[in-house]
């Protein structure tokens, strides 16, 4: 059964790996990835993001079926990832491994 | 070489006379017995802030907070129209009375009444004691004697205070002054779409504040944030303010508009994931019509103005966008050298998955930023441990730091004359 609404097939072999429910997964992932798997997931989601947004934003944020809400953490991935690629080129930010920080609640989905 | 105006005495420093503008030590961030003093001085007597009444919206929604510094836990709950503070103690033994799983835990709930864990004795939600188990095995026992103790309670804006006083010197409006009772009318209860973030650190409470009181330090630490072909420019440019304003022991920093507006650079020069989610660094691009705000979130008057960062003395923080959220800190010293610090991004609730979206990317940014914050200020607290220099200079973008320090001695000068006076 497809994780993602048929529109993003091309994106459904991400998903079972990218499509987290929570910030502290994210990061999680984010952190045990390397930079290498990360690039090939974020360029193969930045051409698709504003299409997928845009499907999300058809649903009320609290009646959004399944697929979506996948969908929707997907691109929450691609935000957590999008600073490993675009920024630090390793999966934290330099000089940062003395602390934890972390996200202890947050709005869902 | 200044871009903005200063006042008159030529500096923002200056401007408030009392501060001087000599090399100042930080033996106050590392000395045990100094802290001990904060503890006694400073967080036994000022007004804190533990939470917003949108956490405890019905009677008998209750959290407990436990506050090292003033060596104690509380329970915060809402009975009606009211919100109450008791300590966190039962009179029967001194079991700490809520606690979930981890007695050394936060917990949150809701409660008719508050049940002992150890023998059942049972508390209203006013704090009397409604039920001691096998009453009649005491000797002349009124329950009414044993209702749980009071904290001093009271509500801002919808953020709760606090206040572990006897009597406090002054009521929680006196403490706050005008400056900070100028963002009352700031629609906080709307926002409630809130990501809330909590770390540990091995920092000095006032090291690590330090760090949130001035931004003379964003184009050295978090110009990575940027894309690289930028990286160099930012740095030499540095940071200004154009506006500081101190209210006592409180403080105000105000960031220029024209620094946010991200959407007005060259696309080559903006992370594509920020235009993808419209959002970045400084928040969600697209504004959440508030409506009209009030003079006292701006005071400067500074336009295009970006945020203003208001430091409520000893350890809180609430720094209003113009883009239409807001965020706070909060620093609880849990030793001389460790901490936690508390932040939340709150907006209003979303109405799509673009504007979620656009948050989760605020978001992301504030655990990036933060981390590198937090990180050096471990680095700091080293160096200064380390003993080797006790004096430092301060510049005039750090003038709430040197507020900061001044009115925390004050505070403890205050106290030890008090306690010689006897």
């Amino acid at each position: 059964m497809a994780l993602l609404p048929s529109e993003f097939s091309e994106l459904e072999p991400l998903a079972q790996r990218w499509s987290l429910a929570t910030e502290r997964e994210r990061w999680a992932e984010r952190m045990s990835s390397s930079i290498d798997d990360m690039q090939a997931f974020y360029d193969a989601v930045i051409p698709e993001v504003g299409d997928a947004i845009a499907y999300c934003d058809k649903f009320p944020l609290d009646e959004m079926p399944e697929d979506a809400v996948n969908l929707l953490r997907l691109i929450y991935s691609f935000v957590m990832v999008s600073f490993a690629v675009e920024l630090w080129r390793q999966p934290y930010p330099p000089d940062t491994l003395g602390t934890k920080f972390e996200r202890i609640s947050e709005p869902l989905p | 070489m200044a871009r903005y105006p200063k006042p008159a005495p030529g500096s923002w420093t200056e401007h408030y006379p009392e501060l001087g503008t000599g090399t100042v030590s930080y033996e106050d961030s590392i000395s045990p017995e100094w802290y001990q003093l904060e503890r006694e001085a400073i967080f036994k007597r000022a007004w804190l802030q533990v939470g917003r009444v949108e956490q405890i919206p019905r009677t008998g929604r209750y959290f407990t907070k436990d506050i090292a510094a003033a060596n104690t836990s509380i329970i915060v709950v809402r009975d009606g129209d009211d919100v109450r503070a008791f300590h966190n103690v039962c009179r029967h033994r001194g079991n700490k009375l809520v606690w979930q799983d981890f007695p050394n835990e936060e917990t949150s709930g809701t409660a008719r009444q508050f049940t002992c864990k150890y023998h059942g004795w049972r508390y209203g939600l006013d704090g009397a004691c409604v039920f001691a188990q096998q009453e009649g095995e005491f000797f002349n026992l009124d329950k009414a004697d044993y209702g749980l103790v009071p904290v001093h309670c009271d509500v801002f804006a919808g953020f709760i205070f606090v206040n572990f006083a006897e009597q406090p010197a002054q009521s929680l409006r006196e403490f706050l002054g005008p400056m900070l009772l100028g963002v009352e009318e700031y629609p906080f209860g709307q926002m409630t779409d809130r990501y809330a973030f909590r770390v540990e650190c091995r920092s000095n409470w006032k090291v690590f504040s330090d760090a949130f009181m001035e931004f003379y330090h964003a184009p050295v630490v978090h110009v990575g944030q940027h894309p690289s072909q930028l990286r160099a420019a930012i740095t030499q440019m540095g940071y200004e303010a154009p506006h500081y304003q101190l209210d006592g022991a409180h403080g105000l920093v105000t960031t220029a508009g024209s620094l946010h507006r991200v959407w007005d650079m060259p696309p080559e020069n903006v992370k594509p994931a920020d235009i993808a989610t419209r959002s970045g660094l400084f928040g969600p691009w697209d504004k959440s019509d508030l409506g009209e705000l009030t003079p006292g979130i701006n005071p400067g008057k500074i336009d295009p103005w970006g945020l203003s960062s208001f430091q409520f003395f000893p350890n809180f923080a609430i720094l209003i966008w113009e883009a239409g959220w807001y965020n706070t800190h909060q620093f609880w010293p849990t030793s001389h050298n460790t901490l936690v610090f508390e932040g939340n991004v709150y907006s209003l609730p979303a109405k799509s998955a673009s504007e979620r979206v656009g948050r989760e990317m605020a978001a992301v940014s504030f655990k990036e930023y933060s981390l590198q914050d937090a990180n050096t200020l471990e680095a700091t607290q080293l160096g200064l441990e380390s003993g080797v220099i006790d004096q430092f200079p301060l510049n005039d973008q750090e003038v709430l730091v040197r507020n900061f320090h001044r009115a925390t001695a004050d505070w403890v000068h205050t106290y030890e004359r008090e306690l010689a006076r006897g």
